[in-house]
């Protein structure tokens, strides 16, 4: 689970009103080297939600000197989306879990994907 | 007719540990057939999410990727676990980057989903419609393939009600049915 998708992911569990952003809980996480796309990475930035994407970064160990706010006119600032690049697109989450901060309701992560299927009694 | 993009990649489908996963069959072909069709508009457009709801094989999404390349993101989502290990597969097989998860769409498990359907084989795409117009962005594209028992003539009226314009855009005989991709924008403002 790249972080990229983190960023999207919500728990819906019945009863729950703010169900995100998931804490990461990881036993396994792997870099690996992706192609920089910095087209790809200034599309994505206005879409994500910053603050969650530095907190899992951190929960993750690899924040390294990612700014807590976005920086201005980062679209000419390659040094930034490399950055950006290295934590949404490089960082994996391969083993662990995700979990609702409101209802503490933990979604696995095996070889990689997670797993948000919510039981019978929890939709 | 001159293919200008290949097939992906996808003999891993439906055998060993992806024995439970839908292998890409002639539904999934129009709906490629489809969208090669379109590719030029698509790329024209150039997207910067693409989400599946019923990845499989991950097969569509690895086309559709191979099509826009990587200046999108693709997500693919799916019941079956199977499926959505196959999808990282389907994706590292052909060299471009997938995003599986495990979402919920259906209370049902594994293949069955992908055969259940329900009354007119709507069960899953009529828990689905209603969140369409929410998730298609105002100059966005959304591809369904559908069968004659769907009603795609319906579907297309109750997506219309929702300020989506569609038309079936690819269809082919199958065996008494006929398969159709059913392709919807959002209507213009005027």
């Amino acid at each position: 689970m790249k972080l990229l998708t983190h960023n999207m992911l919500t728990s819906h569990v019945k009863g729950v009103i703010k169900g995100y952003p998931l804490l990461i809980k990881a036993t396994e996480v792997k870099v690996n080297e992706v192609e920089f796309n910095p087209q790809f990475v200034c599309r994505m930035i206005p879409k994500l939600e910053w603050c969650a994407l530095v907190q899992a970064a951190d929960q993750l160990g690899h924040r390294q000197d990612l700014p807590g706010e976005l920086v201005p006119d980062y679209e000419k600032n390659e040094d930034f989306l490399k950055k950006v690049h290295r934590v949404l697109m490089e960082v994996e989450v391969l083993e662990g879990c995700l979990q609702c901060p409101e209802s503490g309701r933990e979604f696995p992560i095996s070889k990689g994907i997670p797993n948000m299927l919510l039981n019978e009694d929890e939709v | 007719m001159c293919s200008g993009y290949p097939t992906p990649v996808y003999a891993h489908a439906g055998r060993g540990d992806f024995r439970d996963v839908y292998e890409p069959a002639q539904d999934s072909f129009l709906l490629i057939d489809a969208l090669e069709t379109d590719a030029e508009r698509l790329r024209g457009m150039s997207p910067s999410v693409c989400l599946e709801v019923g990845s499989g094989s991950g097969v569509v999404s690895a086309f559709v990727a191979s099509v826009l390349g990587p200046s999108a993101a693709y997500i693919c989502s799916d019941v079956n676990p199977a499926a959505a290990q196959c999808t990282a597969k389907t994706a590292s097989c052909n060299n471009v980057s997938l995003q599986p998860v495990l979402t919920d769409l259906v209370s049902s498990r594994g293949i069955e989903a992908a055969w259940a359907g329900g009354e007119r084989g709507r069960e899953v795409t009529d828990r689905f419609l209603p969140s369409v117009a929410q998730l298609l962005s105002h100059k966005g594209l959304f591809y369904l393939i559908t069968i004659t028992e769907n009603d795609p003539e319906e579907i297309i009226r109750l997506l219309s009600h929702q300020g989506l314009e569609g038309e079936s855009c690819l269809s082919t005989r199958a065996g008494n049915e006929r398969l159709s991709v059913l392709r919807f924008h959002r209507k213009q403002q005027t």
